[in-house]
Order: C-alpha cells, then sequence, then structure tokens
C-alpha cells in the first residue's frame, strides 16, 4: 500500500467531466424536471465528486487497507463482543430473494421473509427464557428504548401514570440512563457494592410506586455475575415495577442461564455482538427487544404472526407502544443472525458462553501478574483491569505514569485492536478485555505475550509506550485539535 | 464437541482450565445459584451444516416472489452499481469496530468524513452527522433536537403531508419523551400554510417539519417559511428521501435549520426495508445539540492530515442521561454504500437518475389517467411518485390482480387511492405492462 499516492480524499481526486456510472436509456417521453416549478428546483448542481469506476475501486480499496476488522486480527474490545463474522451469513443475506423485496409488497408474496424474521423470533425466545421478541429495533440503545417504552406503556394500561423513575446501576453502559431519558424517565442511581455488583441494601430505599422498573445487565460491566439477581428482581416487583435486562452481555451466559429464569420481565439483544453479524465500522446492528408472557401487546408495530393455517402475516395490536422503524428494523441483519442460530444450534450453545468464558478467564489469570486486578475470582465473558501494576509504571498518582491509553496504542504496533478503555467509570485506568469464543488459544497467547512485553517495557523504558503507536498509518491524533478546528466537512483550498 | 466457529481442542481446554484452577467449563459458573441454571440443552435444532444452511435459504427463498416495483413510500427501487456493495463486502471495512481507535480505522472515519460532507452538499446544511438508523428515527431526533434547542418550549409542528411511517414514529418517541405534537392539516395535497401561520401565532412553537417531496410524491412549495418560522423563534426542518436532494432546491436553500430523512435511496437495495440509513444535517449553530457521531479532520502527531470521532462531550458514553441522544451504533456501513454510490454518480448520474425517474412517473400517470380508470388526486406538481384515485376498482384488489402478473403496483391510500413510484430502471415496457394489468 503506497499512502503517499493514496491518501487523498474522493474530492480531490475528481475531476469535471468524468463520469462512474450507467444507465439505461431513457424511452419514456414525458414531463420531466423542467415540468417542475422553478421554485422547488435547485439552483445548482451538488458538489458532488466526478470521478471513473477505477478510480472509485482503488480510492476505497486503498481506505481499507488502513482499517482494521475482526478478519484482520484480535479484537478483545470489552462489552462489545466482537466474535468472528461467518461469511455464509453474508452470502445468504445477499440472496436476490431477500434483497429485492419491498417492504410494501403483499404478504403471500414474502411468505419466506416473514417465516424467517417468525423463526427467529421463536429461537431467540426460547434463548432468553421470554415469550416474544419484536426484531423491529435497529440497534441495542434503539432496543432500550423500545424496551423502556414496553415497560411504559405496560404501566400507562394500568392507569398508573406516576412511575417516571428507573433504577439503574452506577456501572451500567452509557446507553442505559440516555435511553432512558430519551424515554422522558427520571434516572435513580444505585450504588455498586465494592466488588462491583448492585449494593441491594442501597437499593432497597430507592423503591416505591413512582418506579418504573431497575436496568441491569448480568453479568454486569465488569464480567462479573451478580448473584443476587433473584433477591434484586423480587424486591422490584414488589414494588411495581419491570426488570429491564441490556443484553449486552448476553454471551457468556448462552445456553446457560437465561434472562427470563432470573426474573428479567424485558430486554433487548445486540444481534451484531451476540449472534455474529459484523459490526459494520458503527453498524447497522439490530435490538430484538423481548417480554415475559402477558407483554406481548405492548411491543412496537408491526408484529410477524404465524395465522393457524401456517402462513405468515402481519399485524398491528391494541395497546403496542406505536412504531418505532419505518418497518422491520434491519431486516438483512436479522436474515445474517438467522443463518447463524442455525448454524450453532442447541450443542453450539451449549459451547459457546461457556468457551467465551473460559477465554476470558484464562487471559484474567495469565496477566493479573503484571495489570492490576481489583475484583479477583471468577469473571464471565469480559473483566477489567485497572491499568498496569505499580510495579510496570502504572502508578496513577505518579504523573508520569504509563497510562491505559499508552497501553492500548502500544498493543495497535503488536497487530492487535485495543481492549475498551476508562469503562467502566469506577476505575482511573479502566482496560476492559472481552475475548470472545471464537479465539484460539494460540491468539490468546500472543495476546498475552504482547501486553506482557508492553508492562516490560513501561517499566525499562516508559517513554516508548507513551509515545505509541510507532508504526500504524497514522501515529497519534490530535483530539483536542478536532474540536477547536471544527472541520467536519471538505473545504477545497482556495486557488 | 468441535464446531467450526470455536477453534477449541480438548487439550486447549484442559491447558487453559489448569490455569484457571477449575476442573471444567461448568465450573467456570460456580457462582451462579444452580436454581438460575437451565439445566438442559436449549429448545433448538441441531447445529447445521453450510450445506444444510444454504438449503434452508432454499426453502424461505422460494416462497419469496420479488415483484417489479412500482411503490416507492420510503424505499425506491434505485439502481445499485456493482462496485458499492463489493467495496462495502471488504471485510476489514465490515469486520471493524466503531473507529474509537483512530490509528487503526482511518479508512472508516474516512469514508465517513466524505459521507458527511457529500451530505451537507446535497442539503445545503454546514454539518452531518455519520448516520441514523432511517429517515423515520432521523425526523424524530430532528424533532426533540427543537426541543432541546428552544429549552422551555415543547411544542413541535409535524406537517400532515409527512409519510404516514415518519409520523408513526415521531408520535411514539413524542409520547414517551413527552414533546407535544400538533399535526398541520393538509389542503389539497400540501401543507396548509394559512392554518401554519396560526397555529405559529400561538408563540409555544419549538420547530416545524415539512416533508419534501410529500407523502405523495408532490414537491411542495416553502417560500417564506423559513422567515416565518425564524420570526416565531422556531427551528424550520426539511425531512425527506435524499435522491430528490439532487435536483430539488436544498433544505439549505429553503432556510431550514435541520435536514433529514432516507439516504436508502441512493445506493441502498430495497432489502425487505433495511438496513438503510438516516441522514441528519444543520446549520453550525445546532452542533452541540445533535445526535449521534461526528468525524472531523485534525493531524497526527507527525502534522498528517487525520481524521477522529470528535465532538463527543455530547454523547452517551460522557454524558450518560444529559446526552443529546441515546444513539450510539447506528448504520456506519450504509454511510459507505452512500459514499461510494454518489462518487461514481456525480452530480451529473443524480440528476439523470431522478430526470429519467420523472419522465417514467409521468408517462405511467398519463397512461393511467387516460384510460379513464383512474384520476390524479391532486392538480399539484411531483418528481417521480403520485396518487391516483381509483375510479373503477378497489386499490386493493388492483394490487393483488398487479402482484399475480409480478408487479408492486405501488401502496394503498386510504379506501380510494394508490401511490405509484417509478424510478430509472423501470423500462418503457414494463410501464406498458403495468398499465395494461391495471386498466384491464
Amino acid at each position: 500500500m503506497n499512502n503517499k499516492l493514496y491518501s487523498n480524499l474522493i474530492f480531490e481526486l475528481s475531476r469535471a467531466g468524468r463520469k462512474g456510472y450507467s444507465l439505461p436509456p431513457c424511452e419514456t417521453v414525458a414531463a420531466g424536471l423542467d415540468s417542475l416549478p422553478a421554485a422547488v428546483r435547485r439552483s445548482e448542481a451538488p458538489e458532488l465528486p466526478e470521478a471513473d469506476e477505477q478510480t472509485v475501486a482503488r480510492h476505497y480499496t486503498n481506505m481499507s487497507n488502513n482499517n482494521f476488522g475482526v478478519d484482520t486480527g484480535f479484537y478483545p474490545l470489552g462489552s462489545c463482543t466482537m466474535k468472528y463474522n461467518p461469511k455464509i451469513n453474508e452470502e445468504m443475506a445477499a440472496l436476490p430473494a431477500f434483497t429485492q423485496l419491498h417492504p410494501a409488497q403483499p404478504e403471500s408474496t414474502v411468505q419466506g421473509a416473514l417465516r424467517l424474521y417468525w423463526e427467529e423470533q421463536r429461537m431467540l425466545s426460547e434463548i432468553a427464557g421470554l415469550s416474544e421478541f419484536t426484531l423491529n429495533p435497529y440497534a441495542g440503545a434503539h432496543g432500550e428504548l423500545t424496551g423502556l417504552m414496553t415497560i411504559r406503556a405496560y404501566h400507562r394500561s394500568r392507569g398508573d401514570d406516576k412511575r417516571t423513575k428507573i433504577i439503574v446501576p452506577d456501572s451500567a453502559h452509557g446507553t442505559n440512563p440516555a435511553s432512558a431519558a430519551v424515554c422522558g424517565l427520571q434516572i435513580v442511581e444505585v450504588k455498586s457494592t465494592e466488588r462491583g455488583t448492585v449494593d441491594v441494601e442501597s437499593l432497597k430505599p430507592l423503591l416505591g410506586d413512582d418506579i418504573a422498573g431497575m436496568m441491569m445487565t448480568n453479568p454486569n460491566t465488569l464480567g462479573i455475575f451478580e448473584t443476587e439477581i433473584p433477591e434484586i428482581a423480587r424486591l422490584v416487583h414488589e414494588c411495581g415495577g419491570l426488570m429491564y435486562y441490556d443484553g449486552a452481555n448476553l454471551n457468556p451466559m448462552l445456553g446457560v442461564c437465561r434472562p427470563g429464569d432470573m426474573g428479567f420481565d424485558v430486554m433487548h439483544i445486540n444481534l451484531h455482538k451476540t449472534f455474529s453479524t459484523p459490526h459494520g465500522g458503527g453498524g447497522p446492528g439490530d435490538g430484538p427487544v423481548g417480554v415475559r408472557k402477558g407483554l406481548e401487546q405492548f411491543l412496537p408495530d408491526p408484529h410477524v404472526v404465524r395465522r393457524e393455517d401456517g402462513t405468515f402475516a402481519l399485524e398491528c395490536r391494541d395497546g403496542s407502544l406505536g412504531s418505532v422503524s419505518a418497518f422491520l428494523g434491519n431486516y438483512g441483519i436479522i436474515v445474517r443472525a438467522y443463518a447463524y442460530l442455525l448454524a450453532l444450534g442447541s450443542d453450539g450453545f451449549r459451547m459457546a458462553g461457556r468457551l467465551a468464558t473460559l477465554n476470558a478467564n484464562y487471559i484474567k489469570e495469565r496477566l493479573k501478574s503484571h495489570y492490576l486486578l481489583p475484583i479477583d475470582g471468577l469473571c464471565k465473558h469480559e473483566f477489567v483491569f485497572d491499568g498496569l501494576r505499580p510495579e510496570y509504571g502504572g502508578d496513577h498518582h505518579d504523573a508520569q505514569h504509563v497510562t491505559t491509553l499508552d497501553v492500548a496504542k502500544s498493543l495497535l504496533d503488536m497487530g492487535f485492536h485495543a481492549p475498551t478503555i476508562y469503562f467502566p467509570l469506577l476505575f482511573h485506568e479502566a482496560l476492559m478485555i472481552e475475548p470472545t469464543e471464537t479465539e484460539s488459544k494460540e491468539t490468546l497467547d500472543a495476546f498475552i505475550a504482547a501486553m506482557t512485553a508492553i508492562a516490560e517495557r513501561a517499566k525499562a523504558d516508559p517513554e516508548s509506550v507513551k509515545s505509541a503507536p510507532h508504526h500504524t498509518p497514522i501515529l497519534r491524533a490530535d483530539d483536542v485539535k478536532a474540536v477547536k478546528d471544527a472541520i467536519f466537512t471538505y473545504q477545497a483550498p482556495a486557488d | 464437541m468441535q464446531h467450526r466457529y470455536f477453534p477449541h481442542t480438548d487439550e486447549d481446554v484442559r491447558q487453559m482450565l489448569e490455569v484457571i484452577g477449575v476442573k471444567s467449563l461448568d465450573d467456570l459458573y460456580a457462582e451462579v445459584p444452580e436454581e438460575l441454571k437451565l439445566g438442559r440443552d436449549l429448545d433448538l435444532p441441531l447445529g447445521k451444516s453450510e450445506a444444510e444452511i444454504r438449503r434452508k435459504f432454499q426453502e424461505l427463498s422460494a416462497a419469496n416472489k420479488p415483484l417489479v416495483c412500482f411503490a416507492g413510500a420510503g424505499s425506491y427501487d434505485h439502481y445499485t452499481p456493482a462496485l458499492v456493495p463489493y467495496i462495502a463486502s471488504r471485510s476489514e471495512f465490515s469486520t471493524s469496530y466503531t473507529p474509537y481507535q483512530a490509528e487503526i480505522s482511518q479508512g472508516t472515519l474516512q469514508y465517513i468524513f466524505e459521507y458527511q460532507t457529500m451530505m451537507a452538499r446535497l442539503t445545503g446544511m454546514d454539518v452531518s452527522n455519520a448516520s441514523m438508523y432511517d429517515g423515520t428515527t432521523a425526523t424524530a431526533e430532528a424533532m426533540m433536537m427543537c426541543t432541546a434547542a428552544a429549552r422551555k418550549k415543547n411544542r413541535v409542528l409535524l406537517s400532515a403531508t409527512l409519510p404516514q411511517r415518519v409520523l408513526d414514529v415521531c408520535q411514539a418517541y413524542a409520547s414517551y419523551h413527552g414533546t407535544d405534537i400538533t399535526l398541520v392539516p393538509m389542503k389539497d395535497g400540501v401543507t396548509d400554510r394559512e392554518a401554519l401561520t396560526q397555529m405559529l401565532a400561538g408563540g409555544d412553537v419549538a420547530g416545524i417539519i415539512v416533508p419534501q417531496p410529500n407523502r405523495y410524491g408532490i414537491t411542495e412549495d416553502f417560500t417564506g417559511l423559513a422567515d416565518e418560522t425564524h420570526t416565531a423563534k422556531a427551528l424550520l426542518v426539511v425531512s425527506g428521501p435524499a435522491s430528490p436532494l439532487g435536483v430539488l432546491k436544498s433544505p439549505g436553500e429553503w432556510g431550514a435549520d435541520i435536514a433529514c430523512g432516507d439516504a436508502q435511496s441512493l445506493g441502498i437495495p430495497l432489502g425487505y426495508g433495511g438496513p438503510y440509513i438516516g441522514y441528519l444535517c444543520a446549520k453550525n449553530a445546532l452542533i452541540r445539540k445533535m445526535p449521534g457521531r461526528i468525524v472531523g479532520q485534525t493531524e497526527d502527531r507527525e502534522g498528517k492530515r487525520a481524521f477522529v470521532l470528535t465532538m463527543q462531550a455530547r454523547e452517551q458514553h460522557i454524558r450518560r442521561e444529559k446526552a443529546t441522544s441515546n444513539i450510539c451504533t447506528a448504520q456506519g456501513m450504509m454511510c459507505l454504500y452512500v459514499t461510494t454510490y454518489l462518487s461514481l454518480m456525480g452530480p451529473e448520474g443524480l440528476r439523470e437518475v431522478n430526470e429519467n425517474s420523472c419522465k417514467g412517473a409521468h408517462y405511467l400517470c398519463e397512461a393511467l389517467v387516460r384510460s379513464g380508470k383512474f384520476a390524479l388526486t391532486f392538480d399539484k406538481p411531483f418528481l417521480n411518485e403520485f396518487r391516483l384515485t381509483c375510479l373503477a376498482a378497489n386499490p386493493a384488489d388492483l394490487i393483488a390482480r398487479a402482484a399475480e402478473a409480478g408487479y408492486l403496483a405501488g401502496v394503498k391510500d386510504g379506501e380510494d387511492g394508490l401511490i405509484l413510484c417509478v424510478t430509472e430502471q423501470r423500462s418503457k415496457a414494463e410501464i406498458d405492462q403495468l398499465v395494461e394489468c391495471l386498466t384491464a
């Protein structure tokens, strides 16, 4: 790859008069754009690039070489479940019999598409221990919002309008409080114990008839299983609230222990985490929402139902919270997840969660000699280090200490993606590692060796770590300048 | 048990368990209360081979029947050049995460920066974010931006000529978010400006959302609307599909503060409704109220141009409940679809797409009206979509009859209406055959 030749923006490659498209000839003789009133027409053509096809192909191919994906290497990104994205999923999602369907087509012409959706929501219901899923929400945060709307719709249906508060642990993903705020709920934060789990004694005084519910993830963001979940669920239910499960951390529980059986009433799943659909550099994902029996009617429209004669139909329901999407969500992502569900099956799901947990515990045990492990004991899919141990330059009382950011940037030089950093907020130097079940022992060993080498270097030659990365397509980027300069679009240089 | 997605040999597992200091995989869950454990396998079929998965999909595919598409209503059957999905299928792009580590994510960050530039230029706005889920949720977020910017005002006016799906989603968001929505009535197929003026007089309006083109494909004339809106200290939002932005007066030219909608029409297949991509662009003054991710230009340590996620102080992972929105993962990969599509089409290609679609739509409309069995419901200018009143048959019956013949004859609208759409992909022969089918 030649960064000097190919680091331009497409606008810089544009030459007036070049063309990269072909269209069928227009044979119809009728009124065209000229027939529109001048008042509604654009005065000047938009400044878009003009380029031939190869220029565009080469431009984006070279850009892809500046990117790191799961197919490139290990992606130990905590809470993101960056597992392998099987290629059969992509091929099935590209079948013309799915990609060429218009959402308004008569039901009789889309029976295969509706069946797939229905079967997938049945499979997710079994995996989650719940009654029914909607696959309409577009992403995890959208699922959270939909789930919270479901909870509010349930309370409203009982004429109970005073439940305007939601309990969220201080260790929760940032989307939890943000989704609650969009849903018009006030956030009540519950403290964590020293072990990072919900403090049941702190929870009790928060409960009352103004509580709509409580959001939790289990295992929590530290990868710790909340063993008091039955008691927490009992308390919240007793005060009339519902339990919401943030499915971001579902992966280690697959086939072991189901959210419905833990006492949760509503949950979302991230298909782009647990069910292997590619993350796409920031989407599209899909955020199915499931509910326990008795809450199905509140889920968003439209629903896919199976009629008595075995055919499938779209349905809107009385009591539904309304619509949260134009149609059936990111359908192409739903197709990919379906292929994955078929590929794993009951025997695959028996292993997936257990192997994810095995991989996480293995890394934790091998690295805790060099990195500070604030909470010892078994973790589930992920765990959190609080930076380097003090003897390896990580003492954060020392202003010159080697930070988690430095460690993360050093990993980039060594062919690994960085872990999630500075989350959760409970620690100064959080380094959150989630390996997933699709990584081999050799990959984990290589990662462990790299992390150990970084720690040794942090002790012997801290500057070499603090100045990393050295071998990436760009060096450390200036985030402050980006905010100060505020350049969000390309501006052609003045002649 | 070996599975093609799990690399662990029995010996690997044994060695790893030894390091951890437990005896079995089940012991890794020792702390989980026994009564919570499933204690059985999930009630699912056994895992399938690739060949079996293919067979299952063949069965499902056989139960689908793609139709020659004459429907729009938010999903437009424009042509996708071969290069677009080809580039998007590169797994360096598709299997990457949100580009938090800029040093190894310049590919993603650069195409999002290009996307933002293209969308800002198309909409005539200063800044674009790095995508929303779809056009309906983008419009709902624009609605919440209006009230957030206005602080004390909580009322947003939505034109009744917005597509029904957009209205439905805005309604759901507003109902829970606590936004007060009022519909501006329709008059002769367009937003009733007199009614709107009266509604603005109350002084409690934070924003107005109008469509372009509207739910009937009509291009509305917003002359004077921005001034009127701004005098009332409200924000003007123009919402619509993206392809027409290439030829219609841009939201910026109308004086709008926010432009939003769905960019599916820029190279993304119908895909049974998704994944699509919502766009949201705004004037500079509103950037701190914008939801979603934004990419900015900066330099690396050696002064080389670089791109990073920026303005993150608005976002949920920093601001939690005070964030401008809860959105994080949106439709990243679809930015790449839009960017490669627009790179190939350029301004002239986009004009030609709209020109041919417009001609095809007018040709179809004239032929159906000429038959005497349909009338154009509103005598208003339209681009590539239009509403007909069915005079001789019930629209549901017509759609069913056309589906038998392999055509999607638009979408039903009310008791007597049919909304049809033509794109550059429809040949004259296809249009003539549809006319024959609908007028038989």
